[in-house]
């Protein structure tokens, strides 16, 4: 192992399409980073960006959520509720100062194993260049009062003085 | 009930009463007043101790009180400086019942919208831009000596924080604020169960409010119409009285938002703005209204859907006015990532 940075990645995947995808690359032993985690759902459709904010708040340094190509709903138009949240989800996340890459959308049908296993092994190369979000960072605990200290109260005394 | 089962001995003397203010504006203690002629029954029942908007009363008293000897302190305000957290473990440990009171204390409010800034920036903002008449540039700094020794003024944290984030927290009342008919029914309530003639709810219930959201509520008409264009309110001339405002294009918080107000502001043509925080059983706000919103979408192609979504202009504060400092990311990465 090197000590380069590993991102844990949390993948949401459709029972439909995508699920079968990862498993049809795992059974014909396709090589991909094994940096996500799944988590199977019945449809894209039924991804609430709770999830999504979830991960990324508990540790996750991004989140793939994958669903069935348009119009090849198992539930008819679900993917594309997935889509509209996504896109909106991502002018969310930037606004909260996270990169919109940490999230994306792939769509996989449950013949397409090889691009499971490449969007897969792509998404977590694009991650460890974005870095480590460290959301954790934010609880209480790290919140000292120190380091608005510095932010503000030694502004050099010059700023703080009325000039003569 | 059996006299023992009482938390107070109203015979022996009146339970004391308190409601502090943190980073607020005073709009709680104002719906507090506007319960009109009901106040007059909180003298009547408790003491008052400790009221700073109301009465003089100094810190140095509540820090002489025995500890658990106020029953109920209402306490609005995030915590936003070092002073409004002390206060909040003081005010906890003197009191037996700490309600978290209205928006800011309950979910961070209008305030906790610094959250998307770092302190400096804020500090910044307040002190040196093109609205603000500071040729100097005089920044504030918390200490200072004077002749007569040390002035302090409270140090500002990093990120404003919800009550409960800092202290225990007994129940919550959201709203921006209370709604005064939901203030009167809790003291009531509390009216009752000091005299031992009703129970309190289960710690951790959101009091004063409605289970379901404010759609629920709302009279307007929902006929799942879809929209090909985001606007503002003022936007559209009429408003249409009696059709969801969404459904015109509007982005309504009413989806995502706790009833509990009637639907104040869709009944009076305006959209929800979500000041009564997540819905029953929504463990984040802003999530449920980007599901919400993404429902009325009427596109499937990503490129429509992005020109649609344009007519948000600013979606993180659309989805989180009230509830950035209580939704799982608390805060912008800027406002806590230490340079």
């Amino acid at each position: 192992m090197t000590d380069q940075f590993e991102p844990t990645i949390i993948g949401f995947t459709c029972n439909w399409c995508s699920y079968r995808a990862a498993d049809l690359a795992g059974t014909a032993r396709m090589k991909y980073a094994p940096n996500v985690r799944l988590i199977r759902m019945m449809c894209s459709g039924r991804l609430d960006p709770t999830f999504v904010l979830r991960a990324l708040s508990s540790g996750a340094d991004g989140v793939m959520i994958t669903g069935c190509h348009p119009g090849e709903c198992h539930y008819i138009e679900q993917n594309y509720k997935a889509l509209r949240r996504f896109l909106l989800l991502r002018r969310v996340l930037k606004g909260l100062g996270i990169e919109p890459e940490r999230v994306k959308l792939v769509w996989a049908s449950a013949a397409e194993g090889t691009r499971f296993a490449s969007e897969t092994t792509t998404f977590v190369e694009e991650i460890r260049k974005l870095g480590p979000l460290n959301w954790g960072k934010a609880d209480d605990g790290a919140l000292t009062t120190d380091h608005v200290e510095s932010s503000i109260i030694d502004r050099p005394s010059s700023e703080m003085e009325v000039p003569a | 009930m059996t006299p023992s089962s009482k938390p107070f001995d109203v015979a022996q003397d009146k339970p004391k009463f308190a409601m502090y203010w943190a980073a607020s504006c005073g709009g709680c203690e104002i719906a507090v007043l506007n319960t009109h002629e009901k106040i007059l029954d909180v003298d009547a029942n408790f003491e008052v101790v400790f009221w700073p908007v109301a009465m003089d009363a100094k810190y140095k008293n509540v820090e002489a009180m025995e500890d658990s000897s106020i029953l109920i302190t209402l306490f609005n305000g995030g915590i936003r400086n070092d002073e409004n957290e002390r206060l909040a473990k003081l005010l906890r440990q003197k009191s037996k019942i700490l309600v978290s009171f209205g928006s800011c204390a309950c979910e961070g409010c209008i305030p906790g919208l610094a959250n998307l800034s770092p302190v400096g920036e804020i500090v910044h903002t307040a002190f040196n831009t093109i609205t603000t008449d500071n040729p100097n540039e005089i920044y504030p700094r918390t200490t200072f000596d004077v002749p007569e020794g040390e002035l302090h003024i409270p140090k500002l944290e990093p990120i404003l924080r919800p009550l409960d984030q800092v202290v225990d927290v007994d129940y919550y009342m959201p709203g921006c604020p209370p709604e005064s008919h939901q203030i009167a029914e809790v003291i009531d309530l509390l009216i009752k169960v000091i005299h031992g003639e009703g129970e309190l709810p289960p710690k951790g219930t959101v009091i004063g409010v409605g289970n379901s959201t404010v759609c629920d509520e709302c009279p307007r008409v929902r006929n799942v119409k879809m929209i090909k264009a985001f606007r503002r309110i003022q936007d559209i001339a009429p408003v249409d009285p009696t059709l969801c405002i969404l459904e015109q294009g509007v982005p309504c918080n009413g989806p995502a938002t706790r009833s509990g107000c009637n639907a104040r502001c869709p009944q009076a043509g305006a959209q929800c703005i979500g000041c009564y925080g997540p819905a029953e059983g929504v463990m984040d706000y802003g999530a449920r209204l980007i599901t919400a919103f993404a429902a009325v979408i009427d596109a499937t192609a990503p490129e429509e859907i992005d020109k649609i979504l344009d007519g948000i202009p600013d979606p993180t504060g659309q989805v989180y006015r009230f509830n950035l400092a209580g939704s799982l990311m608390k805060a912008a990465k800027p406002a806590w990532v230490k340079e």
